[in-house]
């Protein structure tokens, strides 16, 4: 402690340059807790938040369609409380750039199993009862300006109607909004009443994309997905049964391995770091080259000196470390509100702190030693020459 | 009174490239304590070598230095590190102050060897500004200082641990007529009234005037000794 007022002195002797080098500092930091914090997230199995709801698709492929005739198969599973399903619409509005979500479901039950989304009771009924009612959510309506009971022309990029055209109506029957302002926010969603939708049909009737099954208790999540699971076994249309956020993992994942992005992507940027901050330590221990020798001179010991700078690059590492994943730290939770809750929440957790400040303290190591041992070699004649 | 400092068949030889350059020859010198000697002689005579050598900064090719009992030409570099910091204060022409740090706390430096808390440390800082007369500069940075005051500043660096022995490189030879008188006037009274043995390198004659001896060097030998 005693010495760090000579290291804060030493360290910000050029204000400006120290300023701009800890801000590069902190933005790889930050980028290092929010990119953990993903991969984390992407790693990371189902926990009891989300564990109630299992997502159970085609066992190969998402894509492929289940036959809605699972339904009650499903439903007479053990544990099992709950059944809804969805299909994907593929929508386009007015033209290629307005697209949005659109699933064709069962009213009641797509509500039951999601009840973080609100709607009027009135809203529900006519969605139940009109065989061409959509509801469409909050943000979608005051973006496009619609109003209920307007018809609601939507294109499909997959469902052609009997006709062979591509181009279906629903009626707007309904309005869903969110008590919690983060999943307001994610209400960019149409629902559309799956008995016309898979009347009018050309292909793939009786079929449903998924199924989303609430179960009483989390823990008997997987021997419930697996009950299910076997069920279909050896059928045309064997299942993938897992819990929702696994599923949203599994999903994110088709993206690209993120584990590995994330280490490429940390590494560019330590790279980075590592060339910028050691050319910023280099230069300013070279600057402080007289400095150095007046402490050798007042008695401090080559190996005091050499700690010295060792702690100077340690103090600018560790201090843009601690403001980038603070700065994560804080961001973190505003991300989580805008996915509604869809996605597995994000956080910089204690092993992303321990692993940053162990990777600040390595950089630091890296781009202090060679000053520090300059500094330790310095001979105290040589560099007071010209400066005594 | 008896020697504080002897220096005995002093050489100095450095090499630079192929050429073996010999800075001072078979130089003998005795200090007494509480002396305060003018080291004098013409650029490139080996004077601030030979205050090298005294001062530990730099260790002979040959021939011994005493210092208050102790052969310092035979400590390695962390053992001279460590004799510097309790027995010789430091004064250079141009302060070498560092620039980031307040008076107090270039002052304090020589005591963060030590094992004073921080409160004595900043104690004995404030002590050593009072006698070079800046207690109300303690918080100014070395740019806000005058060059006279920079000095001073460096002169009470050089005393707060108190040392038995002072080595001075040119304090004065980039500072006004005035101001230099000040310094050395403040020197004299260190020397005089702490006993400190003080042994100062300067171009300078009227300087030397301050001193109670003077040595002169030449081509890296003692040519006189005067009282």
């Amino acid at each position: 402690m005693r010495y760090l007022p000579l290291l804060w002195a030493g360290l910000f002797r050029r204000k400006t340059r120290t300023a701009l080098t800890l801000a590069s500092v902190l933005i790889a930091f930050l980028l290092f807790g929010l990119l953990q914090a993903v991969e984390l997230a992407f790693e990371s199995g189902a926990d009891t938040a989300d564990a109630r709801r299992l997502l159970t698709t085609a066992r190969y492929s998402i894509i492929e369609p289940l036959p809605m005739a699972y339904l009650r198969r499903i439903e007479q599973v053990p544990g099992v409380v709950g059944v809804a399903f969805a299909d994907w619409f593929g929508a386009r509005y007015q033209n290629e750039s307005n697209a949005f979500p659109v699933f064709a479901v069962d009213p009641a039950r797509y509500l039951d199993m999601y009840p973080e989304f609100t709607i009027a009771p009135d809203q529900r009924e006519a969605f139940a009862r009109t065989r061409t009612g959509a509801v469409a959510g909050v943000r979608l309506v005051e973006r496009y300006g619609w109003r209920i009971g307007q018809k609601l022309p939507i294109a499909s990029e997959i469902h052609a109607k009997s006709d062979g055209s591509m181009a279906w109506e629903f009626d707007l029957v309904g309005v869903l909004d969110a008590d919690d302002p983060a999943v307001r926010g994610n209400t960019d969603v149409v629902l559309v009443n799956v008995a016309h939708f898979d009347e009018a049909r050309q292909f793939g009737k009786g079929k449903t994309g998924w199924y989303i099954v609430r179960i009483a208790d989390p823990a008997q999540a997987r021997v419930i997905a697996a009950e299910i699971d076997r069920r279909f076994m050896n059928s045309p249309d064997e299942t993938k049964t897992q819990p929702e956020k696994e599923f949203a993992i599994g999903f994110a994942r088709q993206i690209g391995d993120m584990g590995a992005l994330v280490t490429r992507i940390l590494a560019a940027v330590f790279f980075t770091i590592l060339i910028l901050t050691g050319n910023t330590m280099a230069q300013s221990i070279r600057e402080r080259i007289p400095e150095l020798a007046i402490l050798k001179t007042l008695g401090f010991s080559d190996g005091k000196v050499t700690a010295l700078v060792l702690a100077e690059a340690v103090l600018l590492l560790v201090i843009g470390a601690v403001l980038g994943l603070t700065g994560a730290t804080a961001v973190l939770p505003v991300v989580n509100g805008s996915t509604g809750g869809r996605f597995p929440p994000l956080f910089v957790g204690t092993g992303i702190w321990l692993v940053g400040l162990a990777i600040a303290v390595a950089l630091a190591v890296a781009v202090g030693l060679p000053p520090a041992l300059r500094a330790r070699r310095l001979r105290i004649v040589e560099a007071l020459g010209g400066h005594r | 009174m008896s020697d504080l400092v002897e220096v005995r068949g002093v050489t100095k030889v450095y090499r630079r490239g192929g050429e073996r350059i010999e800075v001072l020859h078979n130089v003998d010198l005795d200090i007494p304590r509480g002396d305060f000697l003018a080291l004098m002689g013409p650029s490139g005579s080996g004077k601030t070598t030979l205050l090298n050598l005294i001062g530990g900064l730099d260790t002979p090719t040959a021939g011994s230095i005493v210092v208050d009992g102790q052969r310092i030409d035979r400590l390695n570099g962390r053992e001279l590190a460590r004799w510097r910091a309790a027995h010789v204060g430091f004064v250079f022409q141009f302060y070498n102050l560092l620039p980031m740090l307040s008076a107090q706390r270039n002052v304090e430096l020589p005591l963060l060897l030590t094992d004073l808390p921080a409160r004595e440390r900043r104690r004995h800082a404030e002590i050593a500004l009072a006698l070079v007369g800046l207690a109300d500069r303690a918080r100014h940075r070395p740019r806000e200082l005058s060059g006279g005051q920079e000095q001073r500043v460096a002169i009470a660096r050089a005393i707060v641990s108190d040392p038995t022995l002072l080595v001075c490189d040119e304090p004065t030879g980039d500072l006004d007529r005035a101001t230099a008188e000040e310094i050395l006037t403040l020197l004299r009274m260190l020397n005089r009234e702490h006993g400190k043995t003080i042994v100062m390198v300067t171009h300078d004659p009227k300087a030397a005037d301050h001193a109670s001896r003077r040595v002169h060097l030449d081509k890296g030998t003692l040519v006189t000794a005067a009282a």
